[in-house]
């Protein structure tokens, strides 16, 4: 294990080169391009063995992603903002076909106004394309997630591709220390990929077939347990490891100081580390409050949020997302959580971040000070807009 | 080695792939049923030059033991064959 | 020994389709996989040949093929043949079978792509000038002319109002390894150049003319001759590129047949006037013009 100090874009880089996708495909964009420099480099340094494919747009890089998949090759690309819009159409083309790629994407704000700072409104704009989607925090996270996303995706029963989402520029471009695992523990710790699910020589097959009204049903049907046994494949990985390499991660979300707690604020991302010192001050002051940090947002982590939220007074969401002409995403999915649950408590939801537009400590104490009302507020932080969107 | 009608038609949940993928050259049902006319090769005049099979957009048309046959199974009737035989072997008939 | 009716393999690859009686696309398909044979990778996007051939569970592909996005057959066949490269698997055959909707329009930006890659891919355009498994609507290679659902002919406008685009030349102007254009009215031909592009590495593309009997407006049974009849008129033509040895010519008529016969049995031409007919052997005069300038002769 070396440490290294190291951006984002580049300690996914690490990751996936101890991961060894056979095939990388990717167009460059803003904030992601480093991860494909890197990567370039490790393929000409000779540290990479794989086949890099100098596609023509985004909508050609996951295609042929797709394709090395079909043939059993693990597979990467990578991608930001308008770029993972332009493949949009391959990404439930990859989910139907369960094909177990990784994307690393970038989470940058979406035109117009053009804008290449963090948010999340790409991603989660896609959120119902059938990916597993995680959000991770800090760069050794994101390292971490491009061994195990493969870990997963690739687990036959869930045989679902997998995003893997850094904040742009927040997370991408910021250097932090990183372990950089040895690659006899990465080969140790995730297998080759092996499949039925191909073009295979030796056992011709078709595949990405058209399937009429009598049975298209069941193939949606088993592509939803797919990605809802990533649950179970998510502890698996994580449990594994922590064993080779000694860090433990939460599952599908990380509860800091909750179980106390009588105020939780809920995001995803890079943001959780300032909400985390945040918490943190107020607890000095004896403040009764926690963060809940979402880490995968597909498959939904309902159980858990409620499990976290069952017992505190109040919660607020922050999130980098607006679905226009309703509220945020975030926002929705977590209601949907607590009602499905009975839990009463009041959420109240923040849309900040968009663009790239900071959020302060401050702003962080200020939700959680309004949370101390116990009722339920919508609004765009900072700018307004308060009040009950119904 | 062609594809060929299979026995076995997959219904249930269970028999269904996981995913968008199966057996090459897997079919279930024929397409005699799209014919209104049936190419029949007079075998006296046929030289086996087996133009007419290639030509064929279907693939029906095959030689077996010296003489050009089709699989009536899968011919759609078009006439192709007809037309491409310079031997005039091939005639269509009304299917009844 | 060259490719022939006898030397082809036996084996049929594309069997129990649901295309139209008569269909030119399927045997183009049919007749290249028939060359490439058993160890061929076939990619078809969506469009008439994958919307025939993959109706589960009736497959009807004998060989590995899959169906991929509209815009993504050059790019699928890329990660294909990558795929089957970076797990040493040799001796095969990449093929994309994609129409001319599928190539000169919503592909194109792929194609180009693999081309400048020099992809190890063989793409074959089945051409049958228009968008037909949607129901007949003009594409960037429906000809001067021809009446589409999108370009109807009536009083104001009397169909498609634009020429072919010339996608040979386009692919050539790439510095493609080997490029052909080809028809279904000319099997030999069709053969040998699947043949040749098999054994040449890099990319190849080959643009074969395949009537469609329900959107040209003939019968099924005369879709190898009316294209071979587009090639005896001039319409059409036989060509080869091969980088660093430039263009070929195939075939050359010795005169041209009528264009007007070849035009007037077709129901997607019969409302040209004799003005339009005019301007179609017109600009079939310039084309061959701009060939024997090509061929510096």
């Amino acid at each position: 294990m070396a440490r290294k100090f190291l951006s984002g874009n580049e300690a996914f880089a690490e990751g996936i080169r101890l991961a060894g996708p056979q095939v990388i495909s990717a167009y460059p964009i803003t904030p992601q391009t480093i991860v494909v420099e890197r990567l370039s480099e490790m393929v000409e340094e000779g540290s990479l063995s794989a086949e890099f494919i100098h596609v023509e747009s985004e909508h050609s890089a996951l295609s042929c992603a797709i394709g090395a998949s079909a043939v059993g090759a693990r597979a990467f690309t990578a991608t930001s903002s308008q770029g993972l819009l332009y493949m949009a159409e391959c990404l439930t083309y990859a989910s139907g076909g369960r094909f177990p790629i990784v994307m690393m994407n970038a989470n940058r704000s979406t035109a117009l106004p053009w804008n290449i700072y963090g948010d999340q409104r790409d991603s989660i704009s896609l959120l119902d394309s059938g990916w597993i989607q995680c959000y991770v925090e800090n760069a050794q996270e994101a390292l971490d997630l491009a061994l195990m996303s493969y870990y997963i995706a690739e687990k036959k029963e869930v045989s679902t591709p997998f995003m893997v989402n850094l904040d742009g520029f927040v997370l991408t471009h910021t250097y932090e220390v990183t372990d950089v695992p040895e690659k006899e523990q990465a080969d140790a710790f995730l297998p080759g990929y092996e499949t039925e699910n191909k073009l295979d020589p030796d056992h011709p097959r078709n595949l990405g077939f058209s399937v009429g009204p009598e049975h298209n049903m069941a193939f949606k049907y088993k592509e939803h347990l797919g990605i809802l046994h990533a649950k179970e494949a998510v502890r698996e990985a994580e449990e594994r490891f922590a064993q080779i390499f000694g860090r433990q991660y939460t599952g599908l979300v990380e509860a800091y100081r909750t179980e106390d707690a009588s105020f939780v604020l809920i995001t995803l991302g890079s943001i959780a580390g300032l909400v985390r010192e945040t918490v943190d001050r107020l607890r000095e002051r004896g403040e009764k409050v926690g963060l809940l940090r979402i880490r995968y947002l597909r498959p939904f982590p309902n159980k858990e949020i409620a499990e976290v939220l069952g017992n505190v007074r109040a919660a607020a969401v922050l999130e980098k997302d607006i679905s226009f002409g309703n509220e945020g995403t975030v926002f929705s999915n977590v209601n949907s959580a607590l009602h499905k649950a009975g839990i009463p408590v009041p959420v109240s939801g923040y849309i900040g971040g968009l663009g790239g537009r900071n959020i302060s400590s401050e702003e962080i104490e200020g939700i959680f000070e309004d949370l101390k009302s116990e009722k339920r507020k919508t609004m765009f932080l900072g700018l307004g807009g308060e009040g009950e969107w119904v | 080695m062609k594809p060929y009608l299979r026995d076995r038609i997959p219904e249930t949940l269970a028999e269904l792939p996981d995913a968008t993928a199966y057996e090459a050259g897997y079919l279930v049902t024929k397409n005699a049923g799209w014919r209104s006319s049936r190419p029949v090769i007079h075998q006296e005049t046929c030289r086996g030059c087996l133009k007419c099979y290639l030509y064929c957009p279907e693939g029906v048309i095959f030689q077996d033991g010296g003489k050009v046959k089709i699989d009536y199974d899968f011919c759609k009737g078009c006439g192709i064959c007809r037309k491409i035989c310079r031997f005039g072997a091939i005639e269509m008939e009304e299917e009844k | 020994m060259g490719i022939n009716v006898k030397t082809l393999c036996k084996d049929e690859f594309f069997y129990g389709h649901k295309a139209c009686a008569g269909c030119g696309g399927s045997l183009a398909v049919r007749i290249a996989l028939k060359v490439l044979g058993e160890r061929s990778f076939a990619v078809l996007p969506a469009g008439c040949m994958s919307a025939v051939g993959f109706n589960f569970p009736q497959l009807c592909f004998g060989n590995n093929a899959v169906i991929s996005t509209f815009a993504g057959t050059a790019s699928m066949l890329t990660g294909i043949e990558a795929g089957l490269r970076a797990q040493g698997i040799r001796d095969f055959q990449a093929v994309g079978f994609a129409g001319d909707g599928g190539t000169a329009d919503i592909g194109l930006q792929a194609l180009s792509g693999a081309i400048d890659r020099n992809d190890d891919i063989l793409y074959i355009c089945y051409d049958n000038e228009a968008y037909m498994n949607t129901g007949i609507q003009k594409s960037s290679l429906t000809p001067f002319g021809a009446r589409t659902t999108t370009t109807p002919a009536g009083k104001n406008i009397r169909g498609n109002l634009r020429p072919k685009k010339n996608m040979f030349e386009i692919v050539a102007a790439h510095g493609i390894p080997y490029a052909a254009t080809a028809s279904i009215g000319d099997l030999n031909d069709f053969m040998e150049k699947v043949e040749k592009a098999s054994r040449i590495k890099g990319t190849k593309y080959i643009h074969v003319i395949a009537p469609c009997p329900t959107g040209w407006g003939i019968a099924p049974d005369e879709t190898v001759e009316v294209a071979k009849e587009a090639l005896d008129c001039g319409l059409w033509y036989l060509a080869e590129y091969e980088e660093g040895s430039g263009m070929t010519l195939n075939y050359r008529p010795g005169t041209f047949a009528s264009v007007e016969h070849y035009l007037k049995r077709q129901g997607r031409f019969r409302h040209l006037t004799g003005d339009d007919i005019d301007i179609i052997n017109h600009s079939r005069d310039v084309k061959w013009k701009l060939i024997e300038k090509n061929l510096g002769e």
